[in-house]
């Protein structure tokens, strides 16, 4: 074995990265979402997504919703680091994958071109509720809800139809049926 | 109506109502009202620091040695930039304490004011909360919180940043209020069952041993108490981390001395060899795994820990215990013991083949050196300064490198709370100004700062505090004119290439001692060693003791970066021998 010149030790066999969904209960105070932000880039944690808004005005209660990677291992570890911040109530994590949970983002996509062509990309859009929010003779913003990656496609797809500008939100989520997060 | 008190008045306020008697600070222009307001608490004596992070190390080193929070007051920008190292040093070693800090008045800020920080920003990645009190009527609740966050589960650093207009403002005081709890944060989240299993676990066992760290010092002297009910009931060994050295008595034939890089050669191979490993508050540290792959191979592993984030972070465990280390353990001791019959007595003797594995390696006496008559070994140093202080209730802080080390495996500690050393962030220039602080918690006590010259001249300005409040430290300077631990990696990895690890151009440390007007002893030979020693204890004041040590002397035995606990290697005796059987070269 090569010698190794490190006064710390070699990485060792990595379990596989999944993705998984933090759904976080916080203090909405100043600084609260460094605090959260931080801990994911100190501690060197991924973030695919980020979504965050006041949820209660009277409890003054915030609702973080991250998208991030990492294998089991890293997971708690992000659970437990989370939970310790003073100005955190309450984490919730799930897969991706999880059948109880629906999780949405949105998209608005600025299309210019021929009557035809915004026809067109509506029609594309038909399986993801599309509502017009501005129309013009040679213009429309689309709004579109969807999964981040049905979303990529859209994307990609109207390119050629006209879309010069798109704007998106991180993802949202809830449980399905009478259950809450707890 | 109740009396308005100005925002200085109320910080007084709280530090009396949590009964705070010591700050450790530094004044500047942000701060300056609440400097106004000291004159009117004499209960609470301020101590002049020379740097802000001297002030943060020292109430360290007095949170460490007293159980009591630290607290330091700082100004802003560059008075809060300078304690940022003590206090990611404290939040790794998990030591309590409240930094106050001024800050530019609140219209002012963001505007790149006269000494204007993100103070807040800065230290939120080092502390385990910070707040910027920009309302008058939040101060008094949030320096309450800020001790009880610090103080309560693990502890850790805190800071309160307020700005010069809220310590003119004026307001109303409130009290501490003792119902609130942390979001609902409770520590203790053990059942009975668990520790039945635990109990259960410890009958089975063939080859356990109990692998402590800080969190038992952290839990006060109680814990230490039921640590050593606990390992005299079960009979087994014990290891112990260097933050949690002196939680169990360092001399008792039960205790294989310290583990991990530079532990002893009996504790790291029973780690590795065991069947049942149980860690008591402490977290894995990659100084005390090695290898994690093949860290202790065929064991079962408990974890105690107050802290849940602590668990399965870096070795995965068979059984957790959140909780309190003093409430965990009394519990065991007390399950244990209501199944007196037959445990104790039957696992006494399933562990006795153990017990002879042990004192095999014992036998290899791992903390060997070759002595000499000509020049002094600093292991020989630290030795015959045990040897002449054991007597005396002693207090030792280090900085941080190879005398660290050595202080750590070489003298004995048998009470917790008798040794500081910054062991997570390994800073140096830890040990001074920590020693400053222990000895304002102890006027009373011996406090020895064990130092190396390179890590002692970080923090040198800190002696002329020293001098100015009478406190009679021992600076015990191992100088060997190196950066010790630096020029011995460099021997062992990088070929001798002693890159920029020789110290030319050191002070004459008597001539500095002068200076500073304490006194100044020097050793350059093993002759006279002892009488020096004793010079400096008897002497009363603060001492620089210049013990010349043999330059070329490596801290063993060691485990070399990427190896398993039980691929150390031993001292210059044992290469000798593996020289002659063609192995030596093979361990390094």
């Amino acid at each position: 074995m090569a010698k190794s010149k490190s006064a710390y030790s070699v990485p060792t066999k990595k379990q596989k990265p999944d993705t998984y969904i933090f759904v976080v209960w916080v203090d909405n105070e100043a600084g609260v979402l460094a605090r959260v932000v931080g801990l994911f880039s100190g501690r060197g944690y991924n973030i695919e997504s980020l979504a965050v808004a006041e949820v209660d005005a009277v409890k003054n209660i915030s609702r973080i919703t991250i998208v991030t990677t990492g294998t089991p291992q890293v997971i708690d570890q992000i659970r437990l680091q989370l939970t310790k911040l003073v100005p955190v109530h309450k984490v919730a994590e799930f897969k991706r994958e999880d059948k109880d949970v629906i999780f949405k983002e949105m998209a608005l996509f600025k299309v210019v071109g021929k009557r035809n062509k915004i026809e067109k990309c509506l029609n594309a859009c038909k399986k993801f509720n599309p509502v017009i929010l501005d129309e013009t003779k040679s213009s429309a913003v689309i709004q579109i809800t969807a999964l981040r990656r049905e979303i990529d496609v859209m994307n990609k797809k109207l390119k050629p139809l006209g879309l010069i500008s798109t704007s998106r939100t991180g993802a949202v989520a809830m449980t399905r049926g009478a259950k809450i997060f707890n | 109506m109740p009396k308005l008190l100005t925002g200085a008045e109320i910080v007084f306020k709280c530090l009396e109502d949590q009964k705070v008697e010591h700050i450790f600070g530094y004044p500047g222009g942000a701060v300056l009202p609440i400097y106004d307001e000291l004159k009117n608490h004499p209960s609470i004596k301020h101590i002049l620091v020379r740097h802000e992070q001297g002030a943060g190390h020292a109430a360290e080193g007095y949170a460490r040695s007293s159980g009591k929070p630290g607290v330091v007051l700082v100004t802003s920008g560059p008075g809060a930039t300078n304690v940022v190292t003590a206090l990611t040093d404290a939040y790794m070693d998990s030591v309590p304490l409240v930094c106050i800090s001024g800050q530019v008045p609140t219209h002012l800020i963001g505007t790149d004011a006269f000494q204007e920080c993100d103070t807040t920003g800065i230290t939120r990645p080092c502390t385990k909360h910070n707040w910027l009190v920009k309302d008058i009527n939040d101060l008094s609740k949030v320096m309450h919180e800020a001790f009880k966050v610090a103080t309560t589960g693990r502890p850790g650093p805190v800071l309160i940043d307020i700005p010069k207009d809220i310590q003119f403002a004026k307001t109303k005081y409130k009290k501490p209020n003792k119902e609130k709890k942390l979001n609902g944060k409770s520590h203790n989240k053990f059942s009975q069952d668990q520790i039945d299993e635990l109990v259960k676990l410890l009958s089975q066992s063939k080859k356990p041993i109990i692998y402590s760290g800080g969190g038992v010092i952290n839990s006060g002297p109680k814990a230490s108490q039921a640590l050593r009910e606990f390992v005299d009931i079960t009979g087994f060994p014990i290891t112990s981390t260097l933050q949690g050295l002196g939680a169990y008595p360092g001399e008792d034939n039960q205790f294989l001395g310290m583990l991990g890089m530079h532990g002893s050669y009996e504790a790291n191979n029973a780690m590795h060899d065991c069947d049942l490993l149980i860690n008591i508050g402490a977290r894995f540290d990659d100084r005390i795994t090695g290898k994690i792959d093949e860290f202790s191979p065929n064991s079962k592993k408990v974890h105690i820990d107050i802290d849940p984030s602590s668990i399965n972070k870096i070795i995965k465990v068979d059984l957790a215990i959140v909780g309190d280390v003093t409430s965990v353990i009394n519990k065991i001791n007390r399950t244990i013991s209501k199944r007196k019959n037959g445990h104790t007595k039957s696992n006494k003797s399933n562990i006795a083949k153990w017990w002879e594995q042990i004192e095999k390696w014992r036998e290899k006496d791992s903390l060997n050196f070759i002595n000499s008559d000509e020049s002094i070994k600093p292991q020989h140093a630290v030795q015959r300064l045990y040897e002449l202080t054991k007597n005396k209730d002693t207090y030792v802080t280090t900085e941080v490198g190879q005398h660290q080390m050595w202080a750590a495996q070489h003298y004995k500690f048998n009470k917790p709370n008798r040794w500081m050393t910054s062991g997570g962030l390994g800073t140096m220039g830890y040990g001074l100004p920590a020693a400053v602080g222990v000895q304002i918690a102890h006027p009373e006590k011996l406090v020895i700062d064990i130092a190396g010259e390179a890590s002692v001249l970080m923090t040198m300005q800190e002696m002329s505090t020293a001098v100015q409040y009478n406190l009679p430290i021992k600076i015990f300077i191992l100088n060997n004119q190196y950066m010790g631990m630096v020029r011995q990696w460099q021997e062992l990895l990088h070929e001798k290439n002693y890159s920029e690890s020789y110290s030319e151009a050191l002070p004459d440390f008597m001539k500095m001692a002068e200076a500073y007007g304490c006194k100044g002893i020097k050793a350059d030979n093993p002759a006279g060693l002892d009488d020096k020693i004793q010079e400096m204890i008897e002497y009363d004041g603060p001492v620089i003791f210049d013990c010349h040590v043999d330059p070329n002397e490596n801290c063993f035995p060691m485990i070399p970066s990427g190896k398993p606990h039980n691929q150390m290697i031993l001292g210059p005796n044992d290469q000798e021998e593996n020289k002659i059987k063609g192995k030596g070269k093979a361990l390094v």
